[in-house]
């Protein structure tokens, strides 16, 4: 890490489970940040590189602002226990791209338990989805308990499902106390709003004080 | 024995091996490694070459850690031509840049940057773990048993991953091989010395052909 932590970008990891909406998050971020912001994603898959050719398919950045990860058979030990070659991607990344703002480490499609490392990323947003089933929230984890945001993702499959966004808000609140939950839908982008909102607040205050973030 | 050596054998070391199944994916898909035998065959062969070749490179480049410019590109370029696969050159350049991080944390030393600017930032694996092995304040011999451990473990790792083998058989199997990765470590450490050219080439094309291959995949566990 350079001397003034200001002199990189903001890394944003995007954690949870398979299928939970991660790829979804990212695109959406993607097409409403990157019109203001300088933006480099970093994919995680497990089997294929399916998410960064997804996400280039979808032209919300240009290719060579998002790079695929392969991380062997573990994909909470990539951004958790060994996290070299995620670093590794990043820094080359951004070196890549002098003056980039912000950087985005989706991780591979994992479980509950997997959580970045504070020297991957600097924020970290973890989700989930309503189809998963409303107890999630109060299973609990690291991811749900101490991301910097909750995203309950999928809200529009609520009443198919019989999922219950008032017990998925009050168990998720009771597990997380005053950290932020957001719901979203991301059938269109403007789903992820209120998401990309606390990000433009998050780089607000990494380059006006890293050490507040 | 240093605790260093350990917990440079140890594969929670934060280097980013574990993506890798060091080509036991595509020898998997071809039928090569079905069972333990096949697994205990595999391993065998590796050890006569890749292992070998790249354990001999790692030695030689901690006896000589304080080596010249012109003496760590030659190093790389003799260990380059020993590993046909592009695919495997680019491998082994990442693997040896995530080496590097971590050394550089654990074992800080002046002569990374020497060698990172000798080779313009892309060094080898084996000879990255030559340079750290010599900064923790270990041997030529450790180097090149280190550099085997990790073969094997590898190897046998993905194993167990991808085919669903008995973890106490495999583990048994690596015990067993004990003997051969240490007269092979000691193979390696004798030639440490040596011209860079004189080195051990015993390529294994199979290796080479398979890992270009696995790029090919559409669907894959491993990086490599």
């Amino acid at each position: 890490m350079p001397a003034d932590p200001r002199g990189r970008a903001l890394r944003i990891g995007i954690g949870g489970p398979v299928g939970s909406g991660k790829t979804a998050l990212v695109a959406a971020l993607c097409r409403l940040l990157a019109p203001e912001h300088s933006m480099v994603v970093v994919t995680n898959d497990i089997f294929t590189t399916e998410d960064a050719e997804a996400l280039r398919r979808m032209a919300v950045l240009p290719d060579d602002r998002i790079v695929p990860v392969e991380t062997g058979a573990c994909p909470h030990t990539a951004i958790r226990d060994d996290i070299s070659a995620n670093l590794d991607a990043v820094e080359q990344l951004e070196a890549a791209h002098p003056g980039v703002e912000m950087t985005l480490v989706e991780s591979g499609g994992d479980n509950l338990t997997a959580i970045f490392s504070r020297a991957l990323v600097d924020v970290q947003i973890f989700v989930i989805d309503v189809a998963g089933g409303d107890k999630v929230p109060r299973k609990g984890g690291p991811g749900v308990t101490t991301a910097d945001l909750l995203v309950i993702n999928k809200t529009d499959l609520a009443a198919l499902v019989h999922a219950d966004l008032g017990v998925m808000d009050r168990d998720a609140r009771a597990r997380r106390g005053e950290l932020p939950i957001a719901f979203t839908s991301l059938v269109h982008p403007e789903g992820a709003a209120a998401v990309a909102g606390w990000v433009r607040e998050r780089l607000a205050a990494w380059s006006a004080d890293p050490a507040r973030v | 024995m240093h605790a260093a050596v350990l917990l440079l054998a140890d594969g929670r070391l934060p280097t980013g091996g574990h993506a890798h199944s060091s080509g036991t994916e595509s020898a998997v898909a071809i039928g090569d490694v079905i069972d333990l035998p096949t697994l205990r065959t595999h391993v065998r062969r590796r050890l006569a070459t890749t292992g070998l070749v790249d354990a001999a490179f790692a030695a030689a480049a901690c006896a000589q850690a304080d080596g010249t410019a012109v003496r760590w590109r030659a190093l790389a370029a003799e260990l380059m031509a020993r590993t046909g696969s592009p695919k495997l050159r680019e491998v082994s350049i990442t693997l040896g840049r995530q080496l590097l991080r971590t050394g550089r944390r654990a074992w800080p030393s002046p002569r990374y940057d020497v060698v990172h600017d000798a080779l313009g930032g892309a060094v080898p694996q084996p000879l990255v773990m030559g340079l750290v092995v010599a900064a923790a304040g270990c041997s030529p011999a450790d180097a090149a048993l280190v550099e085997l451990h990790h073969l094997v473990g590898s190897l046998t790792t993905a194993a167990v991953r991808l085919l669903g083998l008995d973890p106490f058989d495999v583990a048994a199997l690596s015990a067993s091989l004990a003997p051969e990765i240490e007269a092979w470590a000691a193979t390696a450490a004798n030639t440490c010395d040596a011209d860079p050219s004189s080195l051990p080439g015993d390529v294994d094309l199979v290796t080479d052909v398979l890992a270009e291959h696995h790029t090919t995949w559409e669907v894959r566990l491993f990086a490599s």
